[in-house]
């Protein structure tokens, strides 16, 4: 181990003496030596920002800073010094708490820190200085919108301002529909939040995992004997240590935690080793010595289905074909042959990964009692507790599942992991805790992001507009193991007939084996390329008709009350007013087509579930649990399975408690995803928290709020019917005068009823969805509905697309907490916007190792900054959903739909060309204004 | 996370006799490290394995900005963001200031230093990788390999120059000081820099680079920087391009200097370029030059006919600059 040197340090204002070790960053001293893990660490190597501190005032990255060469007795501040005196927020904190700055909160105290830095120089900051302040701080949640919100609050807060911070409540509501904070805000503004690479236990060892270099080929041999001599090697690891299969879909387990017999993309996990710190762990994984036997890689769906490709799962079924899916409904080739209007197009959407700023972690502890528990970032503790217990070969009760805050997840953390498997058994070989921590690089090979999908559509429509008959033909490269894919085939074509409805439809989805990272279900999983495809698809056929593309769209709405073409109950639909008020506020009418060469307008819109009726494994059990209690206090607890992935599901939570039970927010107390403390719920995927938690928190607070105001009724004499509350105070609806604080109430009903508690749980409706095979996938108890219009400027001597503003009204039935619907409105749109303009999972296919993934990091795979980011404009439209939560429907995945081609459509407004590949690179869109004879420059 | 590998112990001279004395003794073994920006993730990727790393942070003498007479003298400790924002190197050397401001990102630019810059290593898409990313690539000529990814047959490596500040520095006819055993010795920034990717400058392993001199532009002198990137902050160029002419009162421009950089492992410098009566087909002639002189390759990230074609569009936008900057209007 090499030499450490006594260092002194000045630490938010306290005085530190460190021994640093000459090869570890100013990150890793703050981090692992002082316990200051409020820095977070997200790239590795200065490409994020997360780790950002301040280094005597000004803004620095910790994680390039190496540890010794700081100057002696420099003032390093971090964001746990930030806070003033007796923990009052500062002025920045306090504005990122407020605004729903802080989704998962992971890139945050860095942010914060940027913008205090900023707040130090001006106290006046333009939009412009804070678009530069903020640059080198990427945020994959808020979309910058919230933050730029914030630093606006921030800078006024200290000018010493008074900010207004209004909560109306919603009619007839006493908290819902107002604007609240995050029960957690504080916690993740203060840097006190706790992420699983923040935990840190006694005698705990560093597993590191070797993985493939190669994109397919066969394991010759293995031996594992130099590593485990290694000095500070306390475990080895290979796949037939683990040789059950897995996989998150029941029908499809073809995953093990590491590779038996056969890798299949770069990246997959191979060996796996336990060591007393990483360093020796990846000196250890340099000595393993794997043979391997090299085999032709198959990098796209067409090269994998070809009638001579070699089999990525020898003697599977189907071969390389991992799911066909073909559904007609009603005479599509009648309606295309006699149609009065036809559009055929082809579409490529490439491959996009989450990239959470926060890397998968694990964190493993297997005690004398043979309990394992399994601390993970993960945004389904339930299945990874399944996915354990079945391939550790444990009881179920002896396995536990703990998410700590969770650093952006997006779809990339709902799969069980093979690194979560190998922390847990290398716990149980050594006996002592073991944490994974990924590298970003690693995190790509993880992957599970949005398929590569190609897409043949064409659209049929009579002489009235009407849309006639869709025949939709899709090519899906899966990559190596089927993860989600089963469901990703169906949804591609189930979730596109809402809300533009057509008469007629078959769709044929083919989901192919690659040698590649599998995907999985990333925001708007299966549906956000077909949306692509079919939205210009309908500017193409608006404009053939001689139609306003918004008028088209509202001949052919579905309309609330309605079953789509295959068969899915539409309940609310506020589809027509969100098309009404991008209409209006983006001044549709009046600037579409005239805003000159070069710049554009474009609208399109989609539909998207609030979860699924059916879960993927096959049950009759709730979805979702959720165990309120209550005593004589004055608090509240609620305790629920769903998991917080920045999307604000435990404020949710507590706002529906509050609202029940006359209490104030910051009254209840929020355990959730911890598979002992916590009812089981599904997980935070398909939308489906605010609906299915929303209304089984909704049952147990009621059924508590009915005996609080049976004593409170008793006590005053009074009918219950009479007896309402408010936050803090409960009363007779004849004299208001008349009641007590919710505290004396409380005390009168557990002196009435005894220990207070209740649970609430939330089952679907199990006849949803059409009556033929597969007419269950995409069948959801609602439906959320949105429009966007997006404006570009297309600079034609580049081909850079700069959106300039995107509005975005959505339908989620009730807005619970506005701020939050707004963040998940943000937050898409930003991500929807960033999959078109720039994000790219590229490949090598050819040279020396085709299969291998270019640039597996934050700087090669970009990821946009404040700088570029558009204005993005959120409407809340509320539809009132009879089912959802008073009225809730999702807002965390469909708003992100119509973004891409909104673009697309804004484009063509703008320059005359279509853009029907993703992404549109500059180069890309310059070759084709060029092709068009309109590119300038040269 | 991707760890350091303990190779190496560290030290901080105060002087540069001292870090001169260390770089002797450890020749071949040591790495000099100021902002440590571009270092540290290439240690943390294995492309350097130094048994001593020599912080430059607490040498006095290589601090400092210096307007004389005839130059302007820049430390090579001075920072990328006091270069940036610095009022007086705005008015005189605007090009120079531009060029800061475009590099990396605000924490980056507080952190990272001229010296540093202009001692950038040359990048690739096949080297910034981790070890393990490259050893499943087969390595490549720049370390460890005998293959260039890029060019495929060419035994040089072609990873480029990638440094905001060397094409600007060039068009201005900076000067470097070298300081080694022997003394000092001064050249032409464009004579520092060879076209050889694996090590694309003549800085000796015992040498420390402590000064860049810019001569003082004269009252007719215009110039521009212009960066091409995807997004507005932290991108390395992939393209820029820096503009120096000289324009009379009559509007006649001469003596030009076009330099482009991210293209290969050295700064191109576009030469010979017409002179004459400033107007768009001289812009266009000067354009047609340095597209006929840039080759791109596949050494970055972005394609590679694109770039060659956004070189005279950088140079229609970077004369559009200046002329309509205010201190040359």
């Amino acid at each position: 181990m090499p030499t450490r040197t006594l260092q002194h340090l000045i630490v938010n204002g306290d005085p530190h003496a460190v021994a640093v070790a000459p090869n570890h960053s100013l990150l890793e001293v703050l981090r692992y030596d002082l316990g200051l893990t409020g820095s977070k660490q997200g790239c590795d190597k200065g490409d994020c920002g997360a780790c950002t501190v301040l280094v005597n005032g000004e803004p620095r990255l910790a994680c390039c800073t190496l540890a010794a060469l700081v100057p002696e007795g420099a003032r390093i501040d971090t964001i746990e010094g930030l806070a003033g005196p007796g923990g009052r927020l500062d002025p920045v904190q306090e504005a990122f708490d407020r605004c729903g700055a802080l989704q998962c909160g992971f890139c945050q105290p860095g942010m914060m820190l940027s913008t205090r830095a900023l707040l130090n120089r001006t106290l006046e900051p333009t939009d412009a200085d804070v678009r530069e302040a903020l640059g080198g701080n990427l945020c994959r949640c808020t979309g910058y919108t919230q933050i730029f919100e914030a630093v606006k609050v921030a800078a006024a807060l200290a000018r010493g301002e008074h900010v207004p911070e209004p909560h109306d409540p919603a009619p007839g509501h006493t908290v819902l529909g107002s604007r609240q904070r995050k029960t957690d805000g504080h916690l993740k503004a203060t840097g006190a939040a706790v992420y699983t690479d923040d935990l840190s236990f006694a005698r705990m060892l560093h597993g590191k995992i070797l993985r493939s270099p190669h994109a397919h080929a066969r394991i010759v041999r293995i031996d594992t004997s130099r590593a485990l001599a290694l000095e500070g090697v306390f475990a080895v690891l290979t796949g037939e240590a683990l040789p059950r299969t897995y996989g998150v879909i029941p029908w499809t387990e073809d995953e093990t935690a590491l590779a038996v017999d056969r890798v299949r993309f770069v990246g997959e996990e191979v060996a796996a080793v336990a060591a007393r710190d990483e360093e020796t762990a990846n000196a250890a994984l340099a000595l393993i010595e794997v043979e391997y036997e090299v085999l032709p890689a198959l990098l796209s769906p067409e090269a994998a289905l070809a009638p001579d490709a070699p089999s990525l799962f020898p003697g599977r079924k189907g071969g390389n074909l991992t799911k066909h899916v073909r559904l007609d409904f009603g005479d599509v080739d009648a309606a295309l042959t006699g149609a009065h209007a036809l559009v055929e197009g082809e579409y490529f959407f490439e491959g996009t990964a989450h990239a959470p700023i926060e890397p998968h972690c694990a964190v493993a502890e297997y005690d004398a009692r043979g309990l394992l528990t399994l601390h993970s970032a993960t945004q389904i503790p339930h299945y990874v507790h399944r996915t354990l217990a079945k391939v550790l070969d444990l009881p179920p009760d002896r396995v536990r599942v703990v998410q700590p805050a969770l650093g952006g997840a997006f779809g990339g953390k709902s799969d069980p992991f093979g690194h979560e498997i190998v922390a847990a058994r290398l716990a149980m070989m050594t006996g002592r805790p073991v944490k994974i921590l990924l590298t970003r690089e690693e995190t790509f090979y993880t992957h599970r992001g949005r398929h590569p999908m190609q897409m043949h559509m064409r659209l049929a429509a009579d002489a009235e507009g009407k849309l006639t008959g869709l025949d939709s033909k899709i090519l899906i490269d899966g990559g190596a193991y089927s993860s989600f894919g089963l469901v990703t085939s169906y949804y591609s074509g189930q979730l596109l007939t809402a809300p533009t409805g057509f008469a007629t439809y078959r769709f044929d989805a083919s989901r192919a084996f690659t040698n590649k990272p599998p995907c999985g279900p990333k925001r708007g999983h299966g549906s956000v390329q077909p949306r692509f495809a079919f939205e210009i698809q309908l500017d193409k056929m608006a404009e053939k008709l001689g139609l306003d593309p918004i008028e088209l769209r509202r001949r052919n709405d579905v309309g609330p009350d309605t079953t789509t073409v295959n068969g899915q109950r539409i309940t609310s639909n506020g589809y027509l007013e969100c098309l009404r008020v991008v209409e209006a506020e983006s001044g549709w009418r009046e600037r579409r087509g005239k805003l000159g060469f070069g710049r554009g307008l474009g609208v399109a819109g989609s539909s998207y579930i609030s979860g699924t009726a059916y879960p993927v494994y096959p049950n009759d059990m709730p979805q979702s649990g959720v165990q309120v209690r209550l005593d004589r206090s004055g608090r509240a607890h609620v305790m629920c399975g769903a998991s917080d992935i920045g999307q604000g599901s435990d404020t949710m939570l507590a706002l529906i408690v509050a609202e029940e039970l006359g209490l104030h927010p910051a009254d209840i107390r929020v355990t959730s995803s911890d598979t002992d403390l916590s009812p089981v719920d599904l997980g935070a995927y398909s939308s489906r928290v605010t609906f299915m938690a929303g209304n089984a928190c909704r049952e147990a607070a009621s059924t508590l709020g009915i005996l609080v105001r049976d004593a409170v009724a008793a006590k005053l004499e009074v009918p219950s019917r009479e007896v309402a509350h408010t936050p803090g105070r409960w009363f007779w609806l004849g004299d208001p005068t008349r009641g007590m604080d919710t505290r004396d109430a409380f005390v009168l009903a557990e002196t009435a009823h005894g220990t207070l508690g209740a649970t609430g749980g939330y089952r679907t409706d199990k006849t949803l969805g059409g009556p033929y095979r597969g007419g269950t996938i995409g069948a959801s108890p609602a439906y959320s509905f949105t429009a966007h219009v997006a404006e570009v400027e297309v600079d034609v001597d580049t081909g850079l697309v700069h959106v300039r503003k995107i509005w975005a009204a959505h339908d989620c039935g009730f807005a619970l907490n506005p701020t939050l619907v707004e963040g998940q409105i943000a937050g898409s749109v930003y991500m929807g916007w960033a999959e078109t303009v720039m994000e790219e999972q590229a490949f090598a296919y050819g040279g020396p190792n085709p299969g291998l993934l270019r640039g597996p990091n934050l700087l090669d795979y970009r990821i946009p900054t404040t700088v570029e980011a558009p204005e993005i404009a959120c409407y809340i439209v509320q539809s009132m959903d009879p089912n959802g939560p008073y009225g809730a429907k999702e807002a965390g995945e469909g708003p992100l739909h119509p973004v891409l081609p909104a673009i697309a459509n804004a484009i063509y407004d703008a320059v005359g060309v279509r853009m029907d590949r993703l992404p549109f690179f500059p180069w890309r869109v310059h070759e084709a204004l060029r092709a068009a004879g309109r590119a300038g420059g040269r | 996370m991707l760890r350091i590998a303990p190779t190496f112990s560290v030290a901080t001279p105060a002087t540069l006799d001292e870090a001169l004395a260390l770089l002797a003794r450890h020749r071949g073994e040591a790495a000099l490290v100021a902002g440590g920006t571009d270092f540290v993730p290439n240690l943390k990727h294995g492309l350097h394995a130094p048994r001593i790393v020599i912080g430059l942070g607490g040498i006095a003498a290589l601090r400092g900005i210096e307007f004389g007479p005839t130059e302007v003298s820049l430390g090579a400790l001075v920072g990328i963001h006091e270069l940036a924002t610095h009022p007086e190197v705005a008015a005189l050397l605007p090009s120079l200031s531009q060029a800061a401001g475009q590099i990396a990102g605000p924490q980056l630019r507080r952190m990272g230093t001229l010296g540093g810059n202009v001692c950038l290593d040359t990048r690739c898409v096949y080297i910034n990788q981790s070890e393990s990313w490259r050893s499943a690539l087969g390595y490549c000529l720049k370390k460890d390999g005998d293959t260039c990814h890029v060019t495929v047959t060419g035994k040089k490596c072609v990873a480029a120059a990638s440094n905001d500040s060397a094409p600007v520095l060039i068009s201005l006819g900076a000067q470097v000081d070298l300081v080694g055993p022997n003394g000092l010795r001064s050249l032409p920034l464009e004579e520092f820099y060879v076209n050889d990717g694996a090590r694309n400058t003549v800085l000796a392993e015992d040498e420390i680079l402590t000064r860049v001199r810019v001569p003082r532009p004269g009252a007719t002198r215009r110039m521009a920087f212009e960066k091409l990137r995807l997004r507005g902050a932290i991108d390395f160029p992939l393209l820029n391009l820096a503009l120096a002419y000289d324009l009379d009162s009559a509007g006649v421009l001469s003596r030009p200097e076009l330099v482009v950089g991210a293209i290969a492992a050295r700064p191109r410098r576009v030469r010979p370029l017409p002179e004459g009566l400033l107007d768009a087909a001289l812009v266009d002639a000067i354009a047609q030059k340095a597209f006929d002189a840039v080759r791109p390759l596949t050494n970055i990230n972005a394609d590679v006919d694109w770039r060659r074609e956004m070189v005279p569009v950088l140079v229609r936008r970077a004369f559009a600059a200046s002329r309509s900057s205010p201190e040359v209007s």
